[in-house]
């Protein structure tokens, strides 16, 4: 097994983590997914440098992460655009490259989106923890010790060099969402959304919501007009799984988008992503506008179908 | 009320809430606890995940490889069809707590505010055996019930922002055990040397949905003798 150091952390920025896919089979232990919030930007990240779509990557959050090139490697830059630059040269999004050993390579600051994925060809290696590298923050387990990437810290690939020919290959530009930073978020409505007023059902699609600071990885957490519930429901309900992409309100009839850090919850849900819209999760940003447009289940599905076959051609173009 | 048949409510695109009933008890979390241990051990195409909880159970599945309506089907199959191999007696789990001081913080308000002795409040919480409801908030925290009646309590006005690991707290007719320090807003009665949560482990939690917990209390002095036992 040739697994060599790949990567050495110079500056994590505010958040750098380790994650794959998700962790999915032991919600029933109350364990939440984890995993890249914006899972099409990791997929075709890691598509693009000839790793499987499920391999880990590092999930990058704003700005500030600088890493050292420890041998050469072919590496993906996808999802949010925050300026990549190596050795100060700025560098391209959605595509495969090589760099050198004692390269280094800089994120500044986002022109657009807000997580940035960064695929490595050979992996991450790291022992899976419950069947994923993903980390879990709050539970610290998973990833790189189960907590965030720090100065210093080393990361390990497994033979990058077998990965060389896949360098130079571009993700079709039709296929990279647009963060506009004023965003149309596709939702089915429930499973509680009967508990919610006519009133409240309007507002909540005639509404612009502004993200608060607040939001994290567990949910993004939306200001704007109340959303009431019917009169004599108490503010919560018995709690219940949840999935990412369910749409809380409690007490204070705020909305919450809950992400991948929870699997159970106690608020009524007025509505939920659609499965296509999950990646956009992970590029919205604190201060941004968020609009919520109902869509039926033959549209949610038209659209996963969509986005689905993009990573599909990119999978068979890659042999 | 139980459901007459199950209530199927939809969570986006890929997930199906099967309600059982619609309220807390015994009869209908059972109810959910057999479906989810039909569709454990003879899993749907398709199906990616499991939450049972009180009164319902989450399927999610891959709408690329399964249709709602095909897996709604499948689900009061399942539902309907009788097969008790499948559905194991629960085990009882007994958990050793330090009751007070450092170790309850709570203790002597929660007996204060019902007008009873610690040593009453212990009594109480000690005498009943609960059944975990369900497993959830963080990895490995099971929601036990039902606290009697003479102990149920108001949650905290102001939650804690750190709960240590270990904590064995009570709000309302409910009590549960902190597997990690995370936030909470219910009252410490006491403290458990048993590990609650371990990802390195498996099963990772040794608790799981419609096991029974019965609390005894120990001295501090014997948490050696605890510590590093699983419960």
């Amino acid at each position: 097994m040739d697994i060599i150091e790949s990567l050495e952390i110079l500056a994590p920025g505010p958040l750098t983590t380790v994650q794959d896919l998700g962790r999915y089979g032991f919600g029933r232990y109350g364990v939440p997914p984890s995993g890249a919030i914006d899972s099409f930007s990791l997929r075709v990240a890691n598509l693009l440098v000839g790793n499987p779509e499920t391999e880990a990557g590092l999930e990058i959050t704003l700005m500030g992460l600088k890493v050292r090139v420890l041998t050469d490697l072919v590496v993906a830059l996808c999802g949010a655009d925050l300026q990549p630059h190596l050795n100060e040269k700025p560098l391209d999004v959605w595509c495969s490259q090589i760099v050198r050993k004692g390269d280094t390579l800089f994120l500044k600051a986002p022109r657009t989106g807000c997580r940035a994925y960064l695929a490595v060809g050979g992996g991450i290696s790291l022992e899976p923890v419950l069947a994923s590298k993903s980390t879990n923050l709050a539970s610290k387990f998973g990833g790189y010790e189960g907590r965030a990437l720090r100065k210093g810290d080393l990361l390990f690939s497994h033979a990058p060099d077998q990965h060389f020919q896949r360098a130079g290959k571009s993700f079709r530009p039709e296929g990279r969402p647009s963060y506009t930073g004023d965003w149309v978020v596709r939702v089915l409505p429930g499973p509680q959304d009967q508990d919610f007023p006519e009133e409240s059902r309007k507002l909540f699609l005639d509404s612009s919501f502004t993200v608060s600071s607040q939001s994290d990885r567990t949910g993004i957490r939306l200001s704007g007009p109340a959303l009431h519930r019917k009169k004599g429901l108490g503010d919560s309900i018995i709690s219940e799984g949840i999935v990412p992409g369910a749409i809380q309100v409690p007490g204070d009839a705020q909305p919450i988008i809950l992400l991948v850090e929870t699997v159970t919850g106690g608020y009524r849900k007025i509505a939920t992503v659609i499965r296509a819209d999950l990646p956009l999760l992970g590029q919205i940003k604190p201060g941004e506008k968020v609009r919520f447009q109902e869509v039926s289940m033959q549209e949610a599905m038209a659209a996963l179908h969509e986005s689905e076959n993009y990573i599909h051609m990119l999978k068979k173009n890659a042999g | 009320m139980h459901h007459d048949s199950p209530v199927f409510r939809m969570m986006g695109d890929r997930a199906l809430l099967v309600e059982l009933g619609d309220q807390i008890s015994p009869s209908i979390n059972e109810k959910v606890r057999e479906l989810f241990l039909k569709l454990d051990r003879r899993p749907l195409e398709g199906v990616v995940e499991l939450v049972p909880s009180y009164r319902s159970l989450m399927v999610v599945y891959d709408p690329l490889r399964k249709g709602l309506d095909r897996l709604q089907e499948e689900i009061l199959d399942l539902y309907q069809a009788t097969d008790p191999s499948l559905v194991p007696e629960p085990k009882t789990l007994h958990v050793p707590v330090v009751y007070g001081g450092e170790y309850g913080p709570d203790l002597e308000w929660v007996a204060d505010f019902h007008k009873m002795s610690a040593e009453q409040v212990i009594g109480l919480h000690t005498g009943t055996t609960y059944r975990v409801y369900m497993v959830g908030f963080t990895p490995g925290y099971p929601y036990l019930g039902e606290l009697p009646e003479a102990l149920a309590t108001p949650r905290r006005e102001t939650p804690r922002t750190a709960v240590p690991q270990g904590s064995v707290a009570i709000a309302q007719r409910q009590t549960g055990i902190y597997p990690v320090q995370s936030p909470g807003g219910w009252h410490i009665l006491g403290w458990t040397p048993c590990k609650l949560f371990d990802a390195n482990q498996w099963p990772p939690t040794p608790l799981e949905m419609g096991d029974l917990v019965k609390f005894f209390p120990i001295q501090k002095e014997e948490i050696n003798r605890w510590t590093s036992s699983k419960a």
